[in-house]
């Protein structure tokens, strides 16, 4: 065909994204010739370094893979450490991991939501933009990612890699007074979440839905943050141990991030989409019944439409946290221990972003053999090149500049995470 | 005009340019007081240089990583290195000790896809660097205490004592006289608030050395508690391993 034919749309340094990455995409006449969603996130080599240091580290090393997730990182680890050693983490503790994880996902979510996506919707580009004709809404939004990253800090000691967490349980025990102090501002919270998911229900999504292969995990008496065994809505049930047997990485060329496929099946989806399309049941009735308000109860197969699947998820932790909140009475110890042993074994949490996978071996002496980290961001990728090839055919009419907004928002609708998967983003579009 | 803000990043997490959009109190007058021109996790828009700050996240891991640094370097005001990654190189600086050629084995399948420089090295090994904040991650009171200090033309009040300092100010009892837990306190730069001892458990070292570190004495100290050669040497190599005085005192009992 004619060269006038030919688009090339690039952007180089995907913005509003965790970490750097870029896409590509080439078109020439009405055919999509490449879709490349490219990271040069440099390596950090975190599964080479692991090996040779204590079990006990786990936590405290890999947290660096992702400032903004780092619960998900320590919590992994510690599980996995944990089934090594044959510990139970009993009740308060165990309810203990899931109020800071209900931190990360308010903290994760809302940065998310009032930061990186509304944004797009609305056609500013950024937050900073947004507050001079929406001040309301991004103090709104500010003041709720603060109550999330209070929960983090009194939980954990800091927002950004907390350091309380440990093989075992905590180092130090909140007490009630303390927790009970937080009360107030959860209300308040609540009620701010409610209004996030009444303001982000008016935004224009485009018509845009898919056929998905959903996995999240599921847990028989509470929607899953934690624990829980692995499913999808074509039929996986596995325990996390046998993750390995039906997920596979490739290493995918000019790029740092490995790509995971379900095998035999593809790219599949994780994050919020998966786990409220696959556990929408175990959302308590107050969420139940906004969700049918904004019209997407018990399904949402729209990616654009994520950012109503966050606020929701907001909403819940933040009850989930008020609850948990009432329940707490102080133990008198922060951990439990058992003698060391050799062995391998396995955790996976539903980060914000979805599921994050641990494997270790380690020593009788405690030393770490070998060790596989599999974060979310780098299960989505096929998924969003996936969407990436769907949604451009149906919007050729659109000058680049447009389209290449569209490609971005349809990236970000993963709110992915390029630190994580390099364990991600420049975009160019090539039209040709 | 007001003053341009950059942000960089380099081999990191992201967590210390987190931290300025963890400032959900200050954020909107921070951008009152600065045009945030650069900062692609946060914003699409990018106003183009010269910058009076640039915030650089991150350490220098890729041969592209120098070219860059050098342009940040020549279109900035005042550069400051943000964070362990680039104040020391960050945990990635681990490969320091190691072959580089192994740790692409064990983590890629395809190693030749992979452009890498053998060490991970802070940025002021390879630009002059105006000013450091310290930790895995920063303090976000410091970061904003640097930026306005940088804005009103004063001297920043930055903290350059140990861990212990903070501890005492704090009214933590000290963990290893009264627990015997090893604690890298006594030679760790202050700025955290003395966190970990509050929490029952040693300081690892994440701010990096203190300006005169005794960490031979301390090391002693940890012997005594009964804390083997092998868990020395991985003390000192956690965040900070190659800050000169962390890194020397590892290599003594390796
Ligand atoms: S210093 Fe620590 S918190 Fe900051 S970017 Fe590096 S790894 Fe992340």
């Amino acid at each position: 065909m004619s060269e006038k034919k030919r688009r090339i749309i690039s952007v180089d340094y995907l913005a509003r994204v965790e970490g750097e990455g870029a896409l590509y995409i080439q078109m020439n006449g009405s055919t999509l010739e490449e879709v490349q969603l490219k990271i040069f996130e440099p390596p950090r080599f975190f599964e080479a370094f692991l090996r040779g240091r204590d079990y006990r580290e786990a936590p405290d090393i890999t947290s660096r893979i992702c400032g903004i997730c780092p619960i998900a990182y320590q919590m992994g680890a510690v599980q996995a450490m944990e089934a090594i050693l044959g510990l139970e983490v009993p009740e308060p503790l165990r309810s203990l991991r899931r109020l800071i994880y209900c931190g990360e996902w308010i903290e994760s979510h809302v940065l998310h939501i009032y930061m990186l996506h509304a944004p797009d919707f609305l056609g500013f580009p950024d937050a900073v933009a947004l507050a001079k004709v929406a001040p309301e809404a991004v103090k709104r939004g500010l003041r709720l990612k603060k109550i999330g990253n209070t929960l983090m800090t009194l939980l954990g000691g800091r927002e950004i890699h907390p350091i309380n967490l440990q093989v075992g349980g905590f180092y130090r025990l909140p007490e009630k007074t303390e927790l009970l102090a937080l009360k107030p501002e959860l209300e308040w919270a609540r009620e701010a979440a409610i209004e996030t998911l009444r303001w982000v229900a008016g935004f224009e999504f485009p018509a845009f839905e898919r056929e998905y292969e959903y996995v999240a995990l599921k847990h028989p008496s509470e929607y899953a943050i934690h624990e829980g065994r692995l499913v999808s809505n074509l039929g996986l049930d596995i325990p996390i141990s046998e993750y390995e047997r039906h997920f596979e990485e490739e290493h995918v060329a000019r790029s740092t991030a490995l790509h995971s496929i379900h095998t035999g099946h593809g790219a599949y989806f994780v994050g919020p989409m998966a786990r409220y399309n696959l556990n929408f049941e175990q959302l308590s009735p107050s969420v139940k019944a906004l969700a049918e308000e904004v019209g997407i109860a018990e399904h949402c197969h729209n990616p654009f439409k994520s950012i109503l699947v966050r606020s929701l998820e907001t909403l819940y932790a933040l009850e989930e946290a008020l609850r948990l909140i009432e329940l707490y009475q102080k133990p008198d110890t922060a951990f439990v221990s058992g003698p060391l042993k050799a062995g391998k074994g396995h955790g996976c949490t539903e980060a914000p972003r979805g599921i994050c996978y641990h494997r270790y071996e380690i020593d009788a002496n405690g030393l770490i053999l070998n060790a596989k980290i599999v974060p979310p961001t780098s299960q989505n990728q096929k998924t969003i090149e996936a969407d990436l090839r769907h949604l451009l055919p149906l919007y050729l009419d659109k000058a680049d500049p447009e389209l290449q907004h569209l490609c971005e928002q349809a990236i970000r609708n993963y709110d992915p995470c390029i630190s994580c998967s390099t364990h991600f983003l420049k975009l160019e579009v090539a039209r040709a | 005009m007001k003053p341009k803000l950059a942000v960089w990043k380099f081999a990191s997490c992201d967590g210390c340019q987190l931290s300025l959009l963890d400032c959900e109190d200050e954020l909107l007058m921070v951008a009152e007081a600065l045009e945030i021109a650069h900062f692609p996790e946060a914003s699409r828009a990018v106003v183009a240089g010269p910058y009076d700050i640039s915030l650089v996240e991150g350490s220098i891991t890729t041969p592209h990583d120098l070219e860059r640094i050098e342009a940040i370097r020549a279109q900035s005001t005042w550069v400051i290195s943000i964070g362990a990654c680039a104040t020391a190189g960050g945990i990635q600086a681990l490969r320091n000790f190691q072959a580089v050629e192994d740790f692409m084995r064990m983590v890629y399948a395809r190693p030749e896809y992979i452009q890498t420089l053998s060490q991970s090295t802070a940025i002021s090994e390879h630009i002059k660097v105006d000013f450091e904040l310290r930790g895995c991650p920063i303090n976000k009171n410091q970061l904003l205490e640097l930026i306005n200090a940088l804005l009103n033309r004063r001297k920043p009040h930055l903290p350059s004592e140990s861990v212990c300092h903070e501890c005492k100010l704090r009214g933590t009892v000290c963990v290893m006289v009264s627990q015997g837990i090893p604690c890298l306190g006594p030679v760790t730069h202050a700025g955290c608030g003395a966190i970990c001892p509050a929490y029952q458990r040693g300081c690892y070292g994440c701010f990096g050395p203190s300006d005169s570190p005794h960490p031979a004495a301390l090391s002693q100290a940890f012997k005594s508690l009964g804390v083997s050669e092998a868990e020395l040497v991985r003390l000192y190599r956690g965040f900070n391993s190659n800050a000169p005085a962390f890194r020397e005192e590892s290599l003594q009992h390796e």
